[in-house]
């Protein structure tokens, strides 16, 4: 069928083996004229170097303050199917089990009352509905909660919806059950998740194990990564078995015939602590100095694997470039049980979102306030003590400083008579 | 911008119904748009709210921030949202007249 707007720009976004968001529109917009509208607005914008969507509508639910973000076009006389054009956050369940059934039935409700675009899923995590009209939004808010069970997700200066990965459902490496603990938040913190009081928008992002697989430490004000503090098990058995060919390293996910591991060379030399030791016949781990990065469990897992005291390391502060550039998250709580109900966790958060509050400026993320005050006044105001193990390299970092306050015997700076004494 | 008239008064509001103008808002326009936003009757909590929402305006010419109105007016933000369902940004800034928030309230 021949659409409304010829897209010849678009067009050359078919081309070539790799799949297309331009075919995947033009599929719907066979169907759906808010899709072949959207296509048109998308080549003028294309032709004139100049986007076509108004900024910062602000429509939404009653009772809620997030979860639908505003779009308008601001030329709806070429385009008018897509006036409105508003898109629809909704809550992802925990590590994104679904049932088939609950697909069908959001692609049903979306067909019928938005444009049928979705995007699986966004970044945060949501399943993003792309593209509908205010007079729809509270009939599909009313199916998505009264017949899915399922509820908006987090927008704006609200907590945004918590993300883990997919945890002791299938992997064996978890070390936390990421999907309660996900749950668990998103029911604890409903309030801050409908309704902004922040700052800035906030990010939980819980990993079951180091490898982190959400990628927790990189997008996520709030990191929760699984870890454990005893020794990793080793099943010297298994160990000689990778090294002497019968067992695929990397459990087969690099390569599928069966060779010998050069442990020295995979494993020993590409510790980052070098706190492994291989005698020819046992493999030595100097567990007080593993930094539990699992690059060794990961190469070997029949042999090695995370110790039994299990719990988490609680890092604070990454965000993607905004004012300032990307950031990681730092080690906070460098050890927490992390059982259920998350008590102790929620304390922390508890300090954590008042001094945020308390001293964030409009549009600053936690992390952008702990560079601007220093991590010595948020860790402070969450009542924590400072540990080694925030530090990235403690043996090599000279700049520690320490609260007089802190030091038996203490001591006195005047700062005035050190400046006659010495030139700025 | 489309124009609407209510009880003699004309308003000019954007595609969210927000009044182009503080200087164009009146009490009818709190009449007009309280049905859209879900509210049957307005109260004394109602008016607090909205009065807080302007003496701020037109002092600092921005709306403030939600942390600020729940201290001002002793409210809990919950509770906000039970006099404005669509919630401080969205509904009680319109009403009150202000310019269309951008991630303050
Ligand atoms: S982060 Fe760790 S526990 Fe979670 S899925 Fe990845 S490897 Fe498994
Ligand atoms: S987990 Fe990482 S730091 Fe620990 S022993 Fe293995 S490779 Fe070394």
């Amino acid at each position: 069928m021949a659409l409304k707007h010829q897209t010849p720009m678009l067009d050359e976004l078919e081309k070539g083996p790799w799949p297309s968001f331009v075919s995947d529109i033009k599929k719907v917009a066979a169907r759906k004229p808010m899709a072949e509208d959207l296509l048109g607005v998308l080549e003028l914008s294309y032709k004139e170097k100049e986007g076509h969507w108004k900024h910062g509508g602000i429509v939404g639910v009653f009772g809620y303050g997030g979860g639908v973000i505003g779009r308008y076009c601001d030329r709806p006389d070429l385009f008018p199917n897509v006036a409105h054009f508003h898109t629809m956050r909704v809550n992802q369940p925990a590590s994104k089990f679904y049932t088939t059934d609950v697909l069908r039935k959001i692609c049903d409700i979306w067909e019928a009352k938005g444009s049928g675009l979705t995007n699986m899923h966004g970044s945060t995590g949501d399943i993003i509905l792309l593209g509908t009209t205010t007079d729809q939004l509270e009939p599909i808010f009313y199916e998505l909660t009264h017949e899915l069970g399922m509820d908006l997700g987090g927008s704006g200066s609200n907590l945004r919806t918590p993300e883990g990965c997919v945890g002791k459902a299938r992997c064996e490496w978890s070390c936390i059950d990421t999907q309660d603990i996900i749950y668990d938040l998103t029911m604890t913190f409903q309030d801050e998740l409908h309704r902004p009081a922040f700052p800035y928008k906030f990010k939980f992002k819980c990993s079951g194990c180091p490898n982190d697989c959400v990628a927790a430490i990189a997008r996520s004000d709030c990191s929760i990564i699984g870890t454990w503090r005893d020794d990793i098990r080793i099943d010297q058995e298994a160990v000689r078995a990778y090294i002497g060919g019968d067992f695929l390293p990397h459990a087969g996910g690099h390569e599928s015939t069966k060779r010998a591991l050069d442990i020295q060379a995979e494993v020993i030399d590409l510790c980052p602590t070098h706190c492994m030791e291989w005698d020819g016949k046992n493999l030595k781990i100097d567990n007080k100095n593993c930094v539990r990065c699992m690059h060794c469990i990961t190469i070997m897992p029949r042999a090695l694997r995370p110790g039994v005291d299990t719990g988490a390391t609680i890092l604070c502060g990454a965000k993607a470039p905004i004012l300032e550039g990307a950031q990681l998250s730092s080690v906070i709580i460098p050890f927490i049980k992390m059982e259920a109900p998350y008590d102790e966790f929620k304390d922390f958060v508890d300090k954590l979102w008042n001094y945020w509050m308390e001293h964030g400026k409009n549009r600053e993320r936690l992390g952008e306030l702990i560079q601007r005050q220093g991590l010595g006044a948020f860790l402070k105001a969450c009542e924590i003590t400072p540990d080694p193990r925030m530090i990235n390299t403690p043996r090599f970092n000279p700049y520690i400083f320490y609260d007089p306050a802190d030091v038996p015997g203490g001591w006195e700076h005047d700062p005035k008579a050190f400046r006659e004494r010495h030139q700025a | 911008m489309a124009a609407v008239e209510f009880k003699g008064k004309t308003f000019e509001v954007d595609e969210d119904g927000f009044i182009a103008s503080f200087d164009t808002w009146c009490p009818e326009w709190v009449d007009y748009v309280k049905a859209s936003e879900g509210i049957a009757e307005l109260t004394d909590e109602h008016w607090k709210v909205i009065n807080v929402l302007q003496d701020y305006y037109k002092k600092h010419g921005i709306a403030p921030m939600v942390r600020i109105l729940t201290k001002v007016t002793g409210y809990k933000l919950k509770y906000i949202y039970e006099l404005f369902p669509s919630g401080p940004g969205k509904g009680a800034c319109k009403m009150a007249g202000l310019p269309k928030p951008t991630g303050c309230v």
